[in-house]
């Protein structure tokens, strides 16, 4: 049975690392961390029953995990040869020029150093954010109508 | 009451402000630049928002990414804190025209008293006392001296344009004056390309006074009495205490009144500090006015009780002042030190980097306002405050003795910090004896320079 402890340590190595994921089973059970996007406190997903076999790699208690949990990760390993486009400020982001237009860009598109690839907004003004380089966009980060920061992660872009 | 506020600062007065919004009941969002990324005080913020890279001017200076980040966290009202953008009436403006409420003066309040001429002219109005010379720059020797005569030597005669110590010359007499006159000119001139000098009253042995107050959107206004803050270094603030040791009772409370006064007249409401120099003869002459909370705030709080800070939320909510005039005592004596990752002894070189020991000193009487620990990265690109270690004892002695004690119970390192430096200049003789001026601390620092 994983106890509190371990899960409550769990969420704490989850909030102060960039983990997006941690899967964690033993014999007994399956727990899960998923981190939808940065404003959003990790959510626990336990399932009682095992439902997979048993993966030595993020085997078993807290401190072993801590140690495996930085190779783990899928994540992270997927995103080798990745480069994140980021917000080059605060506001709020829009994935198209209007909400009954089609997005600047979707996963797979190809863009260039002056593709629009969405708006950030902020008093009032939309301002134009441009990939800044050449490459296949992997991954959309965030969702129209979703709060960035200074320097966080939009895309996941595959430079060319 | 704020549902939510912004606080567009850093380090140890973002942490201030969120312990009063804490106790108020009041979210926090802290905003902060990737330099400072990480920053202990950022925990206890409800939400961080990272708004620029590390320069000031592209982070806690860029209106518009504070602005933002309080439209994208709802904030209703936004606290500058000092430095930055505090006393900017421009920011105070654009915050009011966005929607949210400054933490602080109205943008005319803010203007009335931060321009030095308008709040002269205030100044005269109320009665509170200012520097007296020529206002302009001088096109008749003979008229500087007769004003030289209505205010009394000694005189400096100071360059318009001037800085660097350049174009001044004091005058004890006439004949000094004229001379004075003469070359200051020349020397602005060639220094500076304009040649344009004007008279003031020089004080010699003078001391720094100010009158911590505060006003409500009601027209109320309070003194919070006095600091004093002589011990200075390049004209940074090193060590302060409250009350002013050995001023004159009915003096200090009619200069005190009249800083109330000044404050009420502009229509000001939050806190607002009045620096006066105080002369060997216990007269004032009023510097400016500080249209914000100050670094040396706690000092009033020891000895009045009132939490400036809650204070200030408070009234620009809207709420009326809970206090009047008659409510404000002192009590006891105390003393603040400036805690800077400075190493003394290589003419105050910063230190930025990281600190692995931090041994915080406690006891009775004993407050440290601080966002630094153990494990903390000290940014290069901000000013090297780390920490005010605030004592309150019933008696200046006892303060004193408090204060060495728990400079000596403070472990910091291994970066250099102004810990050593305190302890020495607690223990000068001019200090104990309350006799120091503004330039004790370096005339001291000079004499016990080593020779090169």
């Amino acid at each position: 049975m994983i106890d509190i402890r371990k899960l409550k340590e769990l969420v704490r190595l989850m909030t102060t690392s960039e983990l997006t994921e941690l899967d964690l089973r033993d014999k007994d059970e399956q727990v899960t961390i998923r981190r939808a996007s940065p404003q959003v406190a990790p959510q626990i997903i336990h399932h009682a029953a095992p439902a997979v076999h048993h993966v030595p790699a993020a085997a078993p208690a807290a401190p072993a995990a801590a140690a495996a949990a930085p190779a783990a990760p899928a994540a992270p390993a997927e995103d080798a040869g990745l480069v994140a486009i980021e917000s080059p400020m605060v506001g709020t982001f829009y994935a198209s020029p209007s909400p009954d237009k089609p997005h600047f860009v979707t996963a797979g598109g190809q863009v260039g150093p002056n593709s629009v690839v969405c708006l950030v907004e902020a008093m009032k003004i939309f301002n134009e954010i441009k990939a800044e380089r050449s490459g296949t966009i992997v991954k959309v980060l965030v969702q129209s109508g979703q709060a960035v920061e200074f320097g966080q992660p939009l895309f996941m872009i595959k430079p060319s | 009451m704020f549902k939510r506020v912004l606080i567009a600062n850093r380090g140890e007065i973002a942490l201030r402000i969120i312990r009063s919004c804490r106790e108020l009941g009041v979210e926090t969002v802290c905003v902060y630049s990737s330099a400072d990324k990480g920053g202990p005080w950022l925990e206890q913020a409800d939400r961080a928002i990272c708004i620029g890279p590390g320069p000031s001017k592209e982070s806690y200076l860029k209106i518009e990414r504070i602005i933002a980040a309080a439209e994208v966290s709802h904030a209703d009202a936004i606290h500058p804190g000092y430095g930055f953008l505090s006393e900017n009436s421009h920011f105070a403006e654009v915050c009011r025209a966005s929607g949210f409420e400054f933490i602080g003066p109205s943008p005319e309040a803010m203007h009335a008293l931060g321009d030095k001429v308008n709040c002269k002219k205030l100044a005269r109005k109320t009665g509170t006392p200012v520097f007296p010379g020529t206002e302009d720059a001088i096109e008749d020797i003979d008229e500087a001296v007769k004003v030289a005569a209505e205010i009394k030597y000694p005189v400096i005669v100071k360059a318009r344009a001037g800085g660097g110590g350049r174009g001044m010359r004091i005058a004890r007499n006439e004949a000094e004056l004229r001379a004075g006159i003469e070359s200051a000119r020349q020397e602005a001139a060639a220094a500076f390309g304009d040649g344009g000098v004007y008279v003031e009253k020089f004080l010699e042995n003078a001391r720094h006074f100010e009158v911590q107050t505060i006003g409500d959107k009601h027209g109320h206004a309070v003194h919070l009495y006095e600091r004093d803050c002589s011990s200075q270094r390049r004209h940074q603030k090193l060590v302060e205490e409250a009350p002013a040791p050995g001023v004159d009772p009915k003096k200090r409370d009619k200069v005190c009144e009249s800083a109330a006064a000044l404050i009420r007249e502009a229509k000001y409401s939050g806190a607002a500090t009045v620096e006066f120099l105080m002369d060997r003869h216990q007269d004032f002459y009023m510097l400016e006015v500080n249209t914000r909370v100050q670094v040396e705030h706690p000092v009033t709080e020891m000895i009045t009780g009132v939490d400036i800070v809650k204070t200030g939320i408070r009234v620009a909510a809207g709420e009326e002042l809970p206090f009047t005039q008659k409510d404000i005592h002192v009590n006891g004596h105390a003393i603040e030190v400036r805690i800077n990752a400075e190493d003394p002894d290589r003419n105050f070189m910063p230190q930025a980097g990281l600190i692995e020991t931090y041994s915080a000193p406690g006891g009775p009487g004993v407050r440290l306002d601080s966002h630094a620990r153990a494990g903390y990265r000290i940014p290069p690109n901000y000013d090297s405050m780390i920490g005010k270690l605030i004592v309150h004892a019933p008696d200046r002695e006892t303060c004193i003795e408090r204060l060495k004690g728990a400079l000596r119970e403070f472990r910091i390192g291994p970066v250099k910090t102004t810990i050593p430096l305190h302890l020495k200049v607690l223990d000068l003789p001019d200090f104990r004896k309350a006799t120091h001026d503004i330039h004790f601390v370096e005339r001291w620092l000079k004499e016990t320079a080593p020779k090169s």
